[in-house]
């Protein structure tokens, strides 16, 4: 609507008409062009106060989870979530992951692609309006800068007017506090990988290490320059799923959609005059000016909408004070509007193939992960043949093979542990350190270690096969009845 | 060229500058990309200032960090020794047998060894120690000088037929280069040793080779040919054979006598180092 100002400045009685551009929708956006500020006005609302708890519970998580204790006895950290890289290990509540365990994250990371998919052929992008990292900062700013500049007249009246004392106190004060949020930001970060605690003290005294000072300045900076700065740039430009989510969603997934139906054809509002034959919507261009993003809602789904329903809130408000039902803008389906163009009723089919897909791949996947979660070993074996040499033939032409085995005690208590070795019958085993042993060896193992042993097995020239024997190591822990094995291969040359 | 030019067809101003009527557009660069490089620009002043930069006749500029790459190495090499000092004191202070019995000093005996051991000691004997002809296999039970921690210990310090004074030291004959024994001599020699290792030999050289074998190699080698480690001569009955055990490589080994060198370590290796090279070469399978 680029002849805005032959408009009218009423949209109807007792709503202004804003005269904001989308200056984000694809049709105005020019790539070679400086970026547009866009001023989002403040709205009050359902989706507003759900955005405003989101934001409360995501970055309450996100500060305070590195805090929280848990007790795992004498010797290992007692943070409830910490990644512990010195140590290799990670920690979550009662889960302790080793690297060699990697695919449980692996796993995790499955669980949250299927959940996106899922949720997006469901409900929308509810990730982008309402979870996202970049949302809910850019909405801390937002916050922030209103606070502190005012709502969007006043802003873009700052924004216009000449540096004086008052607009560069309150630019400076808008920055100051922005790097704060994102200090803490960056500040938060490193505590999940140290103990928080002593890193605080650390960081205040100046002693931590210099790559916490370093993984602090660099959120800090993108903290800073996307939530404060680039803001929709990012979700326009550099994020890949909003590109990639549209395979997700179907004529029948929920999405903020302007109901087109019944709001066209679009036009000012005069007082007393009839509603009938035109539409609902006043062209008061509220949504717009709500819109964080810069578009127009009502120019139908696009890539840059994060369906945070903001123009929800600001369009109902807008339907309440012209005594027309709520729900112009709101969450539907475009099926929906075409069922009512056709003057049938509107339905929501959440149960498609599609999402039968999400939620089975979904439910397999945390099924596959629970039970290997309650059914793995605190036990396991690593068994490296000596490839260099292959074999040693000794001198009454015995041959013998070497082997490391790596035993891993995932346990939280020191534990005795017995190897057996089964495919061959050796005429001597040696372990490094213990000398020649009997089988089955007694090896006991420390609490929460990988201990290393160097095994030699020997077999007698009478007793020796061609080529590879595959043979096998056999650890059993007696107490909890856990046996694992480990295949290997005794090689004995060319010798018989 | 007050005024600006400006390219009816796309807008852009011009540079003024033409060329058969053809002008040149000017398109500036980006402003973030000027501003990188102008970033990069003062940077490298800085850079000059705190780092060495400008080369000279004689030298170059140091810049007021005084950096060098040099030191940096120095450093630390230091720090890792001052790390490593309490247990390499340990080392020193502890018998070959105290480092093996005791698991943390023998872990850390093996990890220096394992690297000193690839530094020095495989160019010669492989890097799994397991040898080649005329360099022995360290992982067998064939010891030609001892397998003990002792004694391994012993032959890294002085080496073999090294410049070392207390040298481990033999030295088996050319018999058939320096004309000692006749060549029909030294192919009856060879069935003995054949025989010796309990493969089947010539049964008419045999008749001839006993009186030989007594009076040529029994000395070092011992009457039954089982070797001697005091002096160094491999035992000639196992299945192990330094320069090969076809009845060339015997023949070839009687006529030369054939014995490799190995350096002596002492004064260039630590005596700490060489523990723990014993160490861990005792580890390898064949430590006695």
């Amino acid at each position: 609507m680029d002849g805005s100002t032959s408009l009218p400045v009423m949209a109807a009685e007792g709503v202004a008409r804003s005269d904001v551009q989308a200056t984000n929708s694809a049709a105005r956006r020019k790539l070679y062009k400086s970026r547009v500020p866009i001023y989002p006005k403040e709205v009050h609302g359902l989706y507003r106060n759900i955005k405003w708890a989101m934001m409360a519970v995501t970055l309450s998580i996100y500060y305070l989870v590195p805090w929280i204790r848990w007790d795992r006895g004498p010797g290992a950290p007692n943070q409830a979530v910490l990644v512990d890289f010195a140590h290799e290990r990670f920690y979550f509540f009662f889960i302790e992951i080793w690297p060699q365990e990697v695919y449980y994250i692996t796993g995790l990371l499955i669980l949250s692609a299927v959940s996106l998919f899922l949720v997006n052929s469901l409900f929308g992008r509810l990730w982008c309006g309402y979870s996202c990292p970049q949302t809910v900062w850019t909405d801390l700013f937002i916050w922030v800068e209103t606070r502190i500049e005012g709502d969007r007249a006043a802003r873009i009246r700052l924004a216009a007017a000449p540096w004086t004392a008052g607009k560069i106190a309150k630019r400076v004060a808008k920055h100051s506090v922005w790097l704060l949020f994102a200090v803490a930001t960056g500040g938060a970060w490193v505590f999940y990988y140290n103990d928080a605690p002593t890193l605080l003290h650390q960081l205040l005294t100046g002693s931590a290490s210099i790559s916490n000072y370093a993984a602090i300045a660099g959120l800090t900076f993108t903290t800073y320059t996307f939530g404060g700065l680039m803001r929709e740039q990012v979700c326009t430009y550099m994020c890949p799923w909003p590109r990639i989510q549209a395979a997700m969603a179907d004529k029948e997934s929920l999405a903020i959609t302007y109901r087109r139906d019944r709001g066209e054809p679009r036009g000012p509002h005069r007082k007393g005059e009839s509603w009938d034959g035109r539409g609902s919507c006043i062209d008061c261009n509220q949504c717009v000016a709500a819109c964080p993003m810069g578009i127009d809602i009502r120019d139908g789904a696009q890539l840059e909408c994060i369906n945070c329903a903001l123009c929800v809130d600001a369009c109902d408000d807008v339907m309440i004070r012209i005594s027309q039902p709520r729900g112009l803008i709101a969450f539907d389906t475009d099926a929906n509007i075409v069922r009512r163009q056709k003057g049938q009723k509107a339905r929501f089919r959440f149960l498609r193939p599609r999402t039968i897909l999400y939620g089975a791949v979904l439910a397999l996947t945390a099924a596959v992960m629970l039970v290997s979660l309650l059914t793995r070993h605190t036990v396991d074996l690593d068994v490296i043949r000596d490839r260099n040499p292959d074999f040693v033939t000794l001198a009454d032409g015995a041959v013998r093979n070497g082997y490391t085995l790596k035993l891993m005690n995932r346990s939280d208590k020191a534990r005795d542990f017995y190897i057996d070795i089964t495919g061959t019958t050796p005429r001597n085993v040696r372990v490094i350190g213990l000398g020649d042993v009997r089988l089955p060896v007694k090896i006991s193992a420390p609490a929460d270690r990988v201990r290393t042993l160097r095994v030699l097995i020997t077999v007698s020239k009478a007793d020796l096969e061609k080529g590879a024997l595959p043979i096998q190591f056999v650890v059993r822990e007696p107490l909890h009845h856990e046996i694992r094995a480990e295949s290997a291969v005794f090689v004995s040359g060319a010798t018989p | 060229m007050s005024d600006k030019d400006i390219d009816k067809i796309s807008g852009t101003e011009t540079t003024g500058h033409e060329w058969d009527g053809i002008k040149e557009l000017n398109t500036p660069l980006p402003r973030w990309w000027l501003g990188v490089f102008m970033a990069c620009i003062v940077w490298s002043i800085g850079y000059w200032i705190v780092y060495p930069a400008w080369p000279g006749i004689t030298g170059y500029t140091r810049g007021v960090l005084n950096h060098s790459q040099r030191d940096e190495v120095v450093a630390n090499v230091n720090a890792l020794k001052a790390a490593r000092a309490s247990r390499e004191h340990a080392l020193s202070a502890a018998s070959l047998e105290q480092i093996q019995n005791n698991p943390e000093l023998q872990q850390f005996a093996l990890a220096e060894g394992r690297a000193a051991f690839g530094d020095n000691c495989a160019p010669c004997h492989g890097s799994g120690g397991q040898g080649a002809r005329g360099y022995p296999n360290l992982n067998d039970d064939v010891w030609l000088w001892g397998g003990t921690l002792a004694d391994i210990q012993h032959t890294i310090t002085v080496g073999v037929r090294s410049t070392d004074a207390h040298t481990r030291q033999s030295q088996m004959p050319a018999f058939g280069r320096d004309g000692i024994l006749t060549p029909a001599q030294i192919d009856d020699l060879v069935e003995h040793v054949v025989h010796l290792s309990g493969r089947p030999a010539d049964e008419r050289a045999l008749r001839r080779s006993g009186k030989l074998f007594s009076d040529n190699c029994a000395g070092c080698h011992g009457p039954v040919g089982k070797g001697d480690r005091k002096l160094g001569a491999p035992n000639l009955t196992d299945n192990e054979w330094e320069y090969g055990s076809s009845r060339e490589a015997i023949q070839d080994q009687i006529w030369n006598g054939h014995g490799g060198v190995m350096p002596t370590w002492a004064g260039r290796l630590s005596p700490e180092t060489i523990k723990a090279l014993a160490v861990y070469v005792h580890s390898l399978g064949g430590g006695e």
